[in-house]
């Protein structure tokens, strides 16, 4: 079969390249350019598609064998991504770069454009299984697991994709790499946000939004305990960084409970108050089983824990879990994937969360 | 396989290498007094003088360098810090809006980091400086006492993109009325077309060695006697005082021979690929009627074919032609691959799409009509395809 392998220039998009040469396929590297500057030389805090990385990949693909094309993706990465990003933040909510990447570059643009160029699927080095008959499953590496960041996409998406690394482990695929005589075999795991290199998520939102002063407000006692410069840089189950002037009335630890844009208001409680029962969630993606009431389990963060749930379709298309066990610090812009065991059942974005029943937009209730 | 992109680099002619072969199994750096640096000096010499009489300039005109990037930049700030060193009022660099990278970004630089004032010269939809408009910015140039505030012209003799040609004798004369050094990017132009350096009266003249069947990594900087210039490379001052390194013997001697062999085959060469590359346009816009050929139909490097293909994506028909053994070019590439829509297209008046929709085909001298065969039998295809492949990518909302 003529596929696209996606090569990152990291170790896993190479051995899954090579993989699916060894497996009889006519492969084709190419390498995505998303941003246009490297900010960084530094090794040691790589983002991705640096010049660094498009030579690791274009090495990479040298020995295995195929040929390795750039494709120039910045503006629609710049738009889609990047400016979604910051958008999703101004708006108060909390989103995933990575999955967004997925959704709209990785298993979109690049899945389409090679569709139409004669390829039959596209290969990544994305840790998750395939599921035989469709849909997705967990990598045997539970650690390095990414079925969460690919559960947004549908069934037509993951039709046309090959993921040969979900049955190893992140510690098999190096020591293959090393095996073949790939030069990218140590090179460190890509960490957070490609495109904030140095990591200041604030610092980067901060240039991008401007400074916005406003007040932080003890949702308990209604006090203000101290200032911010863009309420933005928040994110519901935050601790540290708050810089509160004022202590709480009870002199316990304060949390963000929510971000308020139309107020530039960052709300604090104390940690119970995080706790969620109720998640409602818009755009569900179904891809494995038919939309039905279902007892199940959800993770609402990339690596983070699984949660009991009864989940339940809507009617707009979207679903709501309900937690006998509360989840802690559930932010409205996240992704919340259902799982039947190591099977994804179906992904949304969610909208609003609740301590009981009833839900409150942007942020657990607080009442 | 066909390879049609000569203009990128072409084959090494076989004297080239033999020569090659031959120099580099002696010993001697040419700098050093005793008999092996004397025997590296004399061929060194030998090869200085053969370039020299093939290209009509005197064997003290020939700066040796790495190539073609390295003679564009040397000339161009070179010349730029040795003119504002003597008059600090020489701050302009006339220059066009198509020229290679290695003189576009070389001013770009003299611009953010020198204080340079650049003046980018327009071209016709053909890509053709009009010889007026250097006329006017030369008259422009003038300041109040009657010199000129201009350190020096670069325009390229022909494009290596749409391989058109400027009038450069014309430009050369304008410059030259005015008192200002001019320097040309001859790189695609040796071998193409006939080159006598005196008469075209410039002052200073680029030739890359891999171009014209020489090998990498060398080429040279012709450059009058009376031209200042300022080196970018210090060290033992080999060439002139211009230029620092040890000499590549081999890659100079090698370089020598391919200039007179690519200078001696000129006519011949240019007729047989001319007449080659009349035949591979024709052919393509009969099998693709919407191809739309760039640049000028008359004032043309025989070699170069340089099509638009409306509604494809240059780099998605490049990697379709890939696959079956077809070598092209979108005609610009920065350092990473990727494919960025083309200054000079776009200075030529096309907008980002039909500049990104370009590829390139050039001939070169081991191009055959099979090659050209090849391609038009893939072809078809391949736009129809990449078609498809561009309406996916906007249709995406």
């Amino acid at each position: 079969m003529k596929v696209l392998a996606a090569m990152s220039g990291g170790v896993d998009s190479a051995v899954a390249a090579a993989r699916a040469v060894d497996a009889g396929h006519d492969v084709t590297g190419v390498h995505l350019a998303l941003a246009r500057r490297s900010q960084t030389n530094d090794s040691g805090t790589r983002g991705c598609c640096t010049p660094e990385d498009s030579r690791d990949a274009r090495r990479a693909a040298d020995i295995i064998g195929i040929p390795c094309y750039i494709w120039d993706m910045s503006e629609r990465f710049a738009a889609d991504v990047v400016d979604d990003f910051v958008l999703e933040y101004a708006a108060g909510r909390t989103p995933n770069p990575c999955l967004r990447c997925n959704e709209k570059i990785k298993f979109a643009a690049v899945l389409d454009r090679a569709l139409a160029l004669g390829f039959a699927a596209v290969v990544t080095g994305h840790h998750a299984r395939l599921r035989v008959g469709g849909g997705l499953r967990r990598s045997v590496d539970l650690a390095k697991d990414q079925s969460y960041v690919l559960a947004v996409l549908t069934r037509h998406q993951l039709d046309h994709t090959i993921l040969p690394l979900g049955d190893s482990t992140k510690a098999e695929v190096r020591a293959e790499a090393a095996e073949r005589g790939l030069t990218v075999a140590d090179k460190p795991d890509s960490t957070d946000i490609c495109f904030i290199a140095d990591g200041d998520t604030r610092g980067f939102l901060a240039q991008r939004l401007g400074r916005a002063p406003g007040q932080i407000v003890d949702a308990t006692s209604g006090a203000v305990l101290g200032q911010h410069h863009g309420a933005y840089a928040y994110t519901v189950g935050q601790r540290r960084g708050l810089d509160l002037r004022t202590a709480a009335p009870d002199r316990r630890p304060r949390y963000v409970l929510s971000v308020t844009p139309a107020t530039n208001t960052v709300t604090v409680g104390p940690v119970e108050a995080l706790d969620v029962a109720v998640i409602h969630a818009a755009r569900a993606v179904w891809t494995g089983a038919r939309p039905a009431p279902v007892t199940c389990e959800i993770q609402v963060r990339a690596h983070g824990e699984t949660l009991p749930a009864a989940v339940v379709p809507t009617g707009d298309g979207g679903i709501i879990a309900r937690l006998p066990d509360p989840a802690r610090g559930v932010a409205a812009g996240q992704t919340i994937v259902a799982y039947d065991g190591d099977t994804v059942l179906c992904s949304a974005t969610i909208t609003a969360t609740g301590r009981e029943t009833t839900p409150t937009a942007g942020g657990p209730a607080t009442a | 396989m066909a390879y049609l992109d000569h203009a990128a680099t072409t084959p090494m002619l076989p004297e080239a290498l033999a020569a090659y072969v031959a120099t580099a199994t002696e010993l001697g750096n040419a700098s050093s007094p005793h008999a092996f640096g004397r025997g590296a000096r004399r061929r060194v010499e030998e090869a200085r003088e053969a370039v020299a009489e093939a290209l009509g300039a005197s064997p003290y005109e020939v700066v040796f360098t790495a190539g073609g990037t390295e003679s564009t930049n040397l000339s161009v700030k070179g010349v730029f810090w040795s003119r504002c060193a003597t008059e600090a009022r020489h701050n302009q660099i006339i220059t066009t809006a198509v020229e290679h990278h290695a003189v576009f970004d070389a001013v770009g630089w003299l611009e953010r980091h020198e204080g340079a004032e650049i003046i980018r010269l327009p071209v016709d939809p053909a890509g053709r400086v009009a010889p007026e408009d250097l006329r006017a910015a030369l008259d422009r140039s003038l300041d109040g006492a009657g010199g000129t505030r201009a350190s020096l012209v670069s325009t390229m003799w022909a494009n290596n993109e749409v391989g058109t040609v400027q009038p450069l004798a014309e430009l050369a004369a304008i410059a030259a009325r005015a008192g200002v050094p001019l320097h040309t990017d001859a790189v695609q132009v040796v071998g193409q077309l006939p080159v006598d350096f005196a008469a075209s009266g410039v002052a200073a003249m680029s030739v890359s060695g891999h171009k014209i069947g020489g090998p990498g990594g060398v080429g040279t900087l012709l450059l009058t006697r009376d031209t200042p210039c300022t080196p970018l490379l210090h060290g033992g001052g080999q060439e002139r005082e211009i230029r620092s390194g040890t000499l590549d013997v081999a890659g100079i001697v090698a370089f020598s021979v391919a200039v007179r062999a690519a200078v001696g085959a000129q006519a011949g060469h240019a007729a047989r690929i001319g007449a080659l590359r009349d035949e591979l346009v024709a052919r393509v816009l009969a099998a693709v009627p919407d191809a739309v050929l760039n640049g000028s139909r008359v004032h043309r490097l025989p070699g170069n074919a340089h099509f638009s293909f409306p509604g494809c994506e240059g780099d998605a028909l490049l990697l379709l032609l890939d696959a079956q053994q077809i070598a092209c070019s979108t005609g610009s590439a920065c350092s990473a691959g990727i494919a960025q829509p083309s200054h000079v297209l776009l200075a030529m008046g096309a907008d980002a799409a039909s500049a990104r929709s370009s590829l390139r085909f050039t001939l070169g001298h081991t191009s055959t009509r099979a090659d050209v065969d090849a391609l038009i039998e893939a072809l078809p295809g391949a736009v129809e395809r990449a078609r498809r492949a561009g309406r996916g990518i906007r249709s995406i909302p």
